[in-house]
């Protein structure tokens, strides 16, 4: 057993630590939330230079052929940056899905993400379903080599960058069927697609999307037709190991910064980090992000287990991370007093992300349901 | 003991009931909660009060309340919150009023209640200060005295709605010796006056409530000084006292777990309405159960109030448990819209032409801020980890 860094990880994460303190802080990362395009194409084209886009492609494929510790460092180190561009949306997820593609899929689509060139975004979500991946009324019907796509697809994460979509659909079954489900590429400007883009609460963009007889042709089908309800399943698994990860590197900030305000804070003649009852809730927040930090390794060294064992993993660090991220955000902010609520200071822009990640790919609840049913 | 309602107490829930029905302003019903209300909005509510002699319940009669029991001003608050009335502006009628009522003289209570009561005046509370936040004895903005004046000099901040206020009641040190407490007076200060500079604090939700306040060389009149110079603290803690009370916000909270519910029976999980979820539902179960406790605990410190015993200490154990109960609230609201607590639909991006309306349900918008700006609560009022403190001491005496 092993939990050190090998010498190529320490270097990857210095090279986005370095990153972060040349284009990410705090100031910068506002200015680019506050532009009119909510992200920086020139972020964009350093982490292409940076190889970061190519991160988990096999070299077959023109990728680095890196495993899921990489990703784990990216997003950890993103996380303490609380970069906004969609490097989890498209590398990580709408990558996840075209590395399990047909061998043109791979050869289509994958260069233009290690290029940098195109942007992806997996829309899923309909607002029906809360975080029932299999919850869908999206259609697709094959008419000819074509399928015909008719519905709805609500928050998409990154949705306004995107050039191509993921999208899951019904191709048949009942709404709730896990049998049924197809997974498709669909390009931004396909007729019939129609987006509304709007800001998020944590900084980032969404949309969301109809889909009026939309047509894309059969051989935009990843994997098999009818089958991708357990392809879906997995790719939310590493996605949710990628944003548990992000998720410790904010916590550490949040800590970090409460710990630091409160040795120099002074109230009643003294630093109120002197005060008991702040260090026992200091103290808790440091176990929690301990506890964060252990379950997000173990959910990343588990993404190639048989499926109990993957699924409990994913959805035990989702629970823990959720957990932590409600504890931290709102410790922070108390312990930071007025001034954790104010748009200027950083602690309340962390806490907001938090926020959303505790919700993201499944809330508390659904992943206890999941754990528990996961054998 | 009694919990049961009189026909007279169920005759007075009717007459509140048709009067609020009948006169609360319709433009206010219209407005959308998610935009800022404007000043004159704010006010539109309280003048209508006014107009009634219903704006001061919790004052005594002589000064211009309303002569009602505790079980009608608990009625009162019950009605007002579940018709949905916009929240009165507590700055002069909850926090100044008493304060003036307690300690002012003849004429302080003639200009100071006559404006509170018909909303001409607009206060705001200048207390907290950069370096002086739970430890609020320590603030350090200085009031010389030089003839009939006293000149101002310091930065107040966290002050709510000074943007709109006409007055401020301001906390300030005019004895550096002895201990820091016997040292600050309260002073009435004029917002017009020359040399005060009112600069927003934007929160994290991107609203504009608070306010940063400068005052540099402003000259108030000695007339002013509410009660004796450098009894201020006294006051202070008399007005913090009163300010705890109406913060447990019983009726209200009660109104926002009924919209929870709502928003609870509009979601689905699973095919199923999320309000069927046994694991929602317990917890909103539980969250009732924890309100009924503070419903219970207010209605006992009213009780006390009314015999002339308060309000104590244990007006601690309502800030607390309030605060509490109204972030839980919040958070359970967001957890019960799912995704679409995501988006970040302002104003500006309304004008924008974005057709915003159709993202999400309309009972979505606003939540995720809302529950960023009830974090607030747990802080203001002297931080809830303060409140605990004050418990400890007064009522444990530890």
């Amino acid at each position: 057993m092993d939990f050190s860094f090998s010498e190529e990880q320490t270097l990857l994460r210095n090279t986005i630590q370095s990153f972060i303190q040349d284009n990410y802080d705090f100031d910068k990362r506002q200015a680019i939330v506050k532009s009119e395009e909510g992200m920086k194409q020139e972020n964009w084209k350093q982490f292409a230079e940076l190889g970061l886009l190519g991160l988990p492609f096999s070299e077959e494929d023109g990728g680095l052929n890196f495993g899921s510790v990489e990703t784990m460092i990216v997003a950890e180190e993103f996380g303490k940056g609380l970069v906004v561009e969609p490097y989890i949306q498209t590398v990580v997820t709408c990558g996840g899905f075209l590395r399990r593609a047909s061998a043109s899929i791979k050869e289509k689509y994958i260069p233009g993400i290690i290029s940098g060139e195109d942007i992806w975004a997996f829309a899923y979500a309909e607002p029906q379903g809360r975080y029932n991946l299999n919850d869908l009324t999206t259609t697709a019907t094959l008419d000819g080599d074509h399928y015909i796509i008719n519905g709805y697809k609500s928050v998409v994460s990154g949705g306004p960058w995107a050039n191509k979509f993921i999208v899951s659909v019904r191709t048949s079954g009942d709404q709730r069927d896990s049998d049924g489900i197809s997974v498709l590429i669909v390009d931004k400007n396909s007729e019939g697609l129609s987006i509304r883009d709007y800001p998020t609460v944590d900084g980032s963009r969404a949309s969301e999307i109809t889909l009026e007889n939309v047509s894309v042709s059969k051989d935009e089908l990843i994997g098999e037709e009818g089958k991708g309800a357990e392809l879906i399943e997995l790719i939310v698994d590493e996605t949710i190991a990628a944003i548990c990860s992000e998720a410790i590197g904010a916590m550490k900030v949040l800590n970090d910064a409460t710990v630091e305000y409160c040795k120099t804070r002074k109230q009643f003649g003294q630093p109120i980090g002197k005060f008991q009852v702040l260090q026992h809730r200091m103290v808790d927040m440091f176990m929690q992000y301990e506890q964060s930090v252990s379950m997000t390794y173990m959910v990343n060294l588990k993404l190639d287990e048989e499926y109990a064992e993957r699924r409990k993993a994913a959805s035990g660090a989702k629970v823990q991370i959720a957990k932590a991220a409600k504890f931290i955000g709102q410790s922070a902010v108390q312990l930071h007093g007025g001034m954790g609520m104010t748009d200027e200071l950083n602690v309340g822009h962390y806490f907001k992300r938090l926020s959303m990640i505790e919700n993201s790919y499944g809330n508390i609840d659904h992943h206890l349901k999941k754990y528990s049913s996961a054998g | 003991m009694d919990l049961a309602f009189t026909k007279e107490d169920e005759n007075f829930r009717q007459e509140v009931k048709d009067f609020i029905d009948k006169s609360f302003p319709q433009k206010l019903k219209d407005i959308d909660k998610r935009t800022d209300l404007t000043r004159e909005d704010m006010l539109s509510w309280h003048k209508v009060l006014y107009k009634k002699g219903w704006i001061a319940p919790q004052w005594p009669e002589e000064y211009g309340g309303t002569g009602w029991n505790i079980t009608q001003r608990y009625i009162w608050d019950q009605e007002c919150a579940n018709a949905g009335t916009t929240p009165l502006i507590p700055f002069g009628l909850t926090m100044l009023g008493p304060v003036i009522i307690g300690f002012g003289n003849e004429d302080q209570k003639d200009w100071v209640l006559k404006g509170i009561l018909s909303g001409n005046d607009w206060w705001c509370q200048g207390y907290s200060e950069s370096g002086a936040g739970s430890d609020l004895a320590s603030l350090r903005t200085k009031a010389e005295k030089v003839g009939d004046h006293y000149i101002v000099n310091g930065h107040k901040t966290w002050t709510t709605l000074a943007q709109f206020a006409d007055w401020m009641f301001c906390l300030v040190r005019t004895k550096n010796d002895g201990k820091p407490q016997e040292g600050i007076s309260f002073l009435l200060i004029d917002m017009k006056t020359e040399g005060i500079d009112v600069k927003p604090i934007i929160t994290l939700d991107g609203g504009h409530e608070v306010n940063e306040v400068f005052l540099e060389d402003v000259k108030v009149p000695a007339e002013n000084l509410v009660g004796e110079e450098n009894m201020g603290w006294t006051i202070a803690k008399f007005l913090l006292g009163n300010e705890r009370t109406g913060i447990a916000g019983v009726a209200r909270s009660k109104k926002a777990v009924e919209r929870l519910k709502d928003i609870a029976s509009s979601e689905y999980i699973d095919g199923e309405n999320l309000i069927n979820d046994s694991d929602f539902n317990s917890k909103i179960a539980d969250l009732e159960v924890d309100l009924t406790a503070l419903e219970y605990t207010e209605l006992r410190t009213l009780a006390k109030e009314s015999k002339g015993e308060g309000p104590g200490a244990e007006s601690s154990i309502l800030k607390i448990k309030g605060t509490e109960i109204q972030q839980r609230i919040t958070e359970l609201t967001m957890e019960a819209v799912g995704h679409y607590s995501n988006p970040y639909l302002t104003p500006a991006f309304e004008r924008q032409g974005s057709n915003y309306l159709t993202i999400g349900p309309d009972y979505s918008h606003g939540v995720a801020q809302n529950y960023f700006n009830t974090r607030k609560t747990s802080i203001y009022g002297g931080s809830n980890e303060i409140q605990k403190n004050i418990i400890a001491k007064m009522v444990l005496g530890l």
